[in-house]
């Protein structure tokens, strides 16, 4: 009763708050935009943008790539989701990237990027990306802008506080959103409380350029809702911080029964002694079934590792793993400051702004003040490690983001705005509204230890009037803001993909030099390559049929086949030998029941065709490649099953029959 | 003193000979807006190259629309043997320098200018090949278009602006034939200093 009183309240209040915005409210659908904000984000034809910004994209299971200031979106890059544009989890080389204990799920819900980093800064190595519905984590390599690794996490449902990586990306974490019997079994939703458990896990990354993702450990937890993460940086490196809601451990109409508490936690994991104790086995070995998919740029494919156990932790047994912070009321965001020492709290259902000291944090460790302990996790007095309250900045707080010069940026989705604030004074300093409730906001490096202050990004849930409608479904949106001056400035506002729900950006100079033009076609590993035409053929083994295809400017070898039969299995594995920038080649086939090929230089990829019918099936190039492109085209005869034919196939003037 | 000199400097020329094949003779640059950074070729005097592995490949798919013939440095005699002759010209002219006399010098010289000369009218032949002898069947025939490109300067080739122009390794070349020309004139300075003393 009493929160559904306070969200009404609340309402009520971002209504006559709105009311009183007669500013940026009815009178200009721009807001408080400056004369010259054109000039500040429009980069000239040509000209190349200044940061890279990666979005996610939410229920479309992608992420995006834009370029900030301009909002320009150059690639989506397919993650968890099938993507028939460029073959992802359609093409044979790629299909092994989705698969999981649960068999091939293709699509998901992609969440939080973040980028890689080295001494708490972005390097530019990696992306990754959590899945939240099917847990798991993607890690996107930043020299081809493609999805190389995919791993699981087991014991885990709705994996949401991940990945936020420690400073040297030792770690990825993933904190499950829901809590599960723990190992799974047949429970009533009933017996929540007795039962159910949370499972934080930390993935660590191999420090080489291959970036190996492997689950190192998992720790035990009592049965919260584990919201959100970032790991500690500089002084506090060493920790990871994850919100909890539902410390209630309601299990039906969460929405009130897990808002009950006046206060919440913030559950602060010290992982290097957590190595301790794995290094002197104080864990235990859980069979835990998970997959583990890595793509190889040699070979051109995925293959699924078979994980059948992980390490677990149990708090109870290992004093100083785990401590809790109480956190007024359901922390959605927990955000440390560049400096380390500031972890803040994003009660989204509190009145004030929390922010925890973490000197103050190690100094109640050491004097043992705690107020309680939950299954063996010494709870820590509030008043002994809180550093200040930013009191009554808005409605609804969800996260922040700094600039590196001693503010931060807090977003309000009930208030719908912005609000900038002093580190140490805790004073509001600046407000500015968003259109309309503000998710996550990204500052370019905002949650690293050196952000590049000059931008912020609000990711903004509702769209409604903002650009021309398109029926009932609308996109989110983004908008920019200039920080650099002391008032915060709009900018510019653009659609997005799918959700948006956080981002991540870096200088375009840390990755555009790496960028890769090509796939060098003598380091190509495929099993079914072929470097050149002469090399072209056609195979049958029972009723498989190995298609050994070539792309090069304007043709395929062979470009016609025949003694195709119905009943067979066709594998078009196809080699484009384009040696430049720019040149990919597609494949398609009439009545696929996949998609089509899109195969940059010196790759190669395979399409699976099972003709349903006798006759003439033509293929031809789908990517416009070059002045001939439209006659880049052939046939593929199919004869009825019992004919007696042998293959045979060609391109101009040779000819070749098979066996 | 002086002559020794003289000497010096037909040998250095000589060697100097040598650095064509660390750099290439001619360069040949195609230009159009889908190939922002142009794609050079380096005929050397033993190889034909690109900025990249497969700028040559790349040079041939788009050479194929218009008929013209697939550039293959391994079927290109001269490429075999002209190294040959840069290799004896550079010991001769060592030799010369260690044990000829002025006259030597300048037909070492005068050899060097009429290889050179031959060279560009070989290398013009072959332009000339190319660009004229198109395939009849090609898919892109644009009437009394020929493709050869310019020996010297830039022209505009369908879409394509080709700009050639003597590289590095011709340089050295010339460098060659004026340090054995120097060489000549030097030892010839040296005469005369010689009979203003006798006299």
């Amino acid at each position: 009763m009493k929160t559904k009183l306070f969200l009404i309240l609340a309402l009520a209040l971002s209504i006559v708050l709105t009311g009183c915005d007669s500013d940026g409210g009815k009178g200009s659908k721009a807001g408080m935009i400056g004369s010259n904000a054109a000039e500040k984000v429009y980069v000239a034809p040509g000209e190349h943008d200044e940061f890279y910004a990666f979005l996610s994209g939410g229920f479309s299971g992608q992420v995006s790539v834009y370029g900030l200031p301009s909002g320009r979106l150059f690639k989506v890059i397919p993650v968890f989701s099938q993507d028939g544009e460029k073959g992802y989890g359609y093409n044979e080389e790629t299909k092994p990237m989705l698969e999981t204990s649960h068999g091939f799920v293709p699509w998901d819900d992609s969440h939080h990027p973040e980028l890689s980093q080295t001494d708490g800064v972005p390097d530019g190595r990696f992306l990754f990306i959590n899945g939240n519905n099917t847990p798991r984590i993607a890690k996107i390599d930043l020299r081809t802008f493609e999805t190389t690794e995919i791993i699981e996490i087991p014991n885990s449902a709705g994996n949401h506080s991940s990945p936020f990586t420690t400073e040297n990306s030792e770690y990825l974490v993933a904190g499950t959103r829901f809590s599960i019997p723990i190992t799974e079994t047949d429970v009533s939703v009933k017996e929540y409380a007795e039962k159910f458990q949370g499972m934080l896990t930390f993935v660590s990354v191999s420090p080489d350029e291959v970036g190996d993702m492997e689950i190192d450990f998992q720790i035990l937890m009592p049965g919260f809702d584990y919201d959100l993460a970032h790991s500690g940086k500089g002084p506090s490196h060493g920790w990871t911080f994850f919100t909890t809601y539902n410390t209630e451990k309601a299990s039906t109409m969460k929405e009130v029964n897990a808002s009950q508490n006046d206060k919440d936690f913030i559950a602060a994991v010290n992982w290097k002694k957590a190595q301790e104790y794995i290094k002197a086995g104080k864990f235990h070995t859980m069979p835990s079934n998970y997959l583990n998919n890595e793509y190889s740029d040699h070979t051109h494919m995925a293959t699924s590792k078979k994980m059948t156990s992980t390490r677990v932790l149990i708090p109870s047994e290992c004093p100083g793993l785990v401590y809790y912070l109480p956190t007024p009321k359901s922390p959605h965001g927990v955000d440390v400051d560049p400096s380390g020492e500031y972890i803040v709290g994003n009660g989204k259902l509190s009145a004030d702004l929390t922010v925890h000291s973490y000197s103050k944090m190690i100094k109640a460790i050491e004097a043992k003040a705690f107020e309680k302990e939950i299954d063996g996790i010494p709870v820590l007095k509030y008043d002994q490690v809180v550093a200040g309250v930013v009191e009554k900045p808005g409605l609804g707080p969800l996260h922040t983001e700094f600039d590196g010069k001693g503010f931060a940026y807090t977003t309000f989705f009930i208030s719908s705005e912005v609000v900038k604030w002093k580190l140490g004074t805790w004073e509001i300093v600046d407000r500015i509204p968003s259109y309309y409730s503000v998710g996550h906001l990204m500052i370019p490096g905002g949650d690293s230890r050196k952000p590049w202050g000059k931008y912020l990004v609000s990711l903004n849930k509702i769209t409604k009037d903002r650009y021309l409608p398109t029926g009932p479904e609308l996109a989110h949106s983004a908008q920019l803001y200039d920080i650099s001056g002391d008032k915060m400035e709009l900018l510019l506002d653009f659609p997005t993909i799918g959700e948006p729900h956080y981002a991540q950006a870096i200088a375009a100079d840390v990755i555009k030099d790496k960028s890769l033009k090509y796939y060098k076609l003598d380091d190509n590993k495929h099993p079914y390559a072929v470097k050149n035409e002469k090399d072209t053929r056609v195979e049958r083994k029972g009723n498989e049929v190995h298609v050994y295809l070539t792309t090069i400017r304007s043709h395929f070898s062979p470009d016609w086949i025949e003694g195709v039969k119905l009943g067979d299995v066709v594998y078009f594995h196809l080699t484009n030998l384009e040696q430049d920038w720019d040149v990919p080649h597609g494949f398609a086939i009439k009545g696929a029941n996949n998609a089509e090929l899109l195969v940059m230089p010196g790759q190669t990829e395979t399409l699976k065709w099972i003709p349903k019918s006798v006759g003439m099936f033509p293929m031809y190039c789908t990517d416009f490649c070059s002045a001939l492109h439209q006659e880049m085209q052939g046939y593929v005869r199919v004869h009825p099953a019992n004919a007696n034919v042998k293959l045979s196939w060609g391109l101009g003037e040779n000819e070749t029959q098979g066996k | 003193m002086k002559k020794k000199s003289s000497r010096i400097v037909m040998i250095i020329g000589s060697l100097m000979l040598l650095l064509v094949f660390m750099f290439p003779l001619w360069s040949i640059t195609l230009e159009a807006p889908q190939f922002p950074e142009g794609i050079n070729m380096y005929i050397w005097v033993n190889q034909i190259t690109g900025d990249t592995e497969s700028t040559l490949q790349n040079m041939n798919i788009l050479n194929h629309y218009i008929g013209m013939q697939k550039i293959e440095p391994d079927s290109i005699p001269e490429l075999q043997y002209f190294p040959y002759v840069i290799i004896l010209m550079s010991a001769l002219g060592v030799l010369f320098g260690l044990f000829g006399n002025r006259k030597t010098f300048i037909i070492w010289a005068i050899i060097l200018i009429i290889l050179g000369i031959l060279g560009v009218y070989d290398f013009y032949m072959w332009e000339y090949d190319y660009g004229h002898n198109l395939d009849p069947r090609a898919p892109i025939k644009v009437p009394g278009m020929v493709y050869q490109p310019p020996l010297f300067g830039s022209e505009y080739l369908l879409n394509f602006r080709a700009i050639s122009y003597p590289a590095l390794g011709s340089l050295f070349l010339g460098g060659s034939i004026l340090f054995s020309g120097l060489a000549f004139f030097m030892s010839k300075e040296k005469k005369e200093i010689k009979d203003e003393k006798a006299a």
